[in-house]
């Protein structure tokens, strides 16, 4: 048996382990970053010169805003590993199910 | 061997982890719903310039309108991270103001998503015909001029996009579809959280509850992030 070893969790049963949340204040200054990104993104789209560097461009900018929200909105940074590694993990699986497509359906040639 | 139990109130569970199940549930689905929409995405790329017939997306996608809608979706994450502090604060009033404002952005998003729809299934072709330069146009805008004839000022011919018009919308209405069933699940997931307050369902004892619809919707903002840079900028970016 490993009663013993089992423990209850806390924080409204949340469980999470959490090394003290962010205030509202950060949470307002990732939303206005959010929203300074998306319009360089934005911005960088009617920029005709840039050609096909538009594609790391906008996946630079998007990456950012992906990790923000699941660092500081969905907690991650702050939240026990393990909630992290299930979420990472799925993300490089979907990014490997899209790769392993793209390339059986010839998308990069 | 796990046994939930409730020493001090209800919501408490004892795990071997010293994590809540419900939680690593959650994330776990959460990881299996990025395969899922991995799998669109990566199908709508596939397809993508492969249509036959239009209209192809440059002729239909408004990117201000989409931008606008990318921001109020944006914001709905931050209003939805303010009602889970909130409520952590035992602050149940202002988890009210916030929930019920997380869920009017969340309508806002939809009723961009309608009318986008709407205006594409109603997409008009509209040519000039006094002054016609067939260098700057598109095959379908092509195909019209070609049926100007003296005396026409203009033609207009209504050509909507819908499911079943090209592989275009088709994998475009799949993709962003089944995006939109997940925000309007979210929708209804906090209107419940938000009326459930006021019957006393949730305190900030029971701020899982509260947790998880709020992993759920940031989880629909991230995707969100990759349809919008995807599918709307890198899709119809004119120097590609």
């Amino acid at each position: 048996m490993t009663q013993h070893a089992q423990t209850q969790t806390g924080d409204g049963g949340a469980g999470t382990a959490h090394a003290g949340h962010p205030t509202p204040l950060t949470y307002f200054k990732v939303a206005m970053v959010l929203a300074a990104i998306t319009a360089a993104e934005v911005g960088v789209f009617y920029i005709e010169g840039l050609g096909r560097g538009i594609i790391p461009v906008l996946a630079i900018l998007s990456g950012i805003k992906f990790a923000l929200v699941a660092m500081f909105y969905m907690h991650l940074r702050y939240d026990a590993r393990i909630f992290s590694w299930f979420f990472v993990g799925g993300v490089l699986l979907a990014i490997s199910v899209v790769m392993a497509l793209l390339g059986l359906f010839q998308f990069f040639v | 061997m796990v046994e939930a139990t409730a020493p001090h109130h209800a919501e408490a569970e004892t795990t071997s982890t010293g994590l809540s199940h419900r939680k690593l549930v959650m994330w776990a689905f959460l990881g299996s719903d990025c395969m899922f929409f991995g799998s669109l995405i990566a199908t709508y790329l596939i397809y993508q310039g492969k249509s036959k017939v239009g209209p192809f997306p440059e002729e239909v996608f408004s990117i201000p309108v989409t931008s606008v809608s990318t921001f109020v979706l944006l914001m709905s994450s931050m209003s939805m991270v303010l009602a889970y502090a909130a409520l952590t604060r035992g602050n149940v009033k202002s988890f009210r103001v916030w929930i019920f404002s997380t869920a009017i952005l969340g309508m806002t998003f939809l009723a961009f998503q309608v009318f986008e729809f709407r205006d594409f299934a109603n997409h008009e072709v509209e040519i000039d015909c006094t002054s016609v330069e067939t260098a700057n146009l598109t095959p379908l805008e092509q195909k019209l001029a070609a049926k100007c004839g003296e005396g026409d000022l203009k033609i207009v011919e209504q050509h909507g996009l819908t499911p079943r018009t090209n592989l275009f919308g088709t994998t475009f209405f799949t993709l962003t579809g089944f995006h939109g069933f997940h925000v309007t699940l979210g929708v209804i997931w906090l209107l419940s959280l938000g009326f459930l307050s006021f019957k006393g369902g949730v305190r900030p004892e029971t701020n899982l509850d509260v947790d998880l619809a709020a992993l759920y919707w940031h989880f629909v903002d991230v995707v969100w992030i990759i349809i919008f840079t995807v599918v709307y900028l890198y899709g119809v970016f004119p120097g590609i």
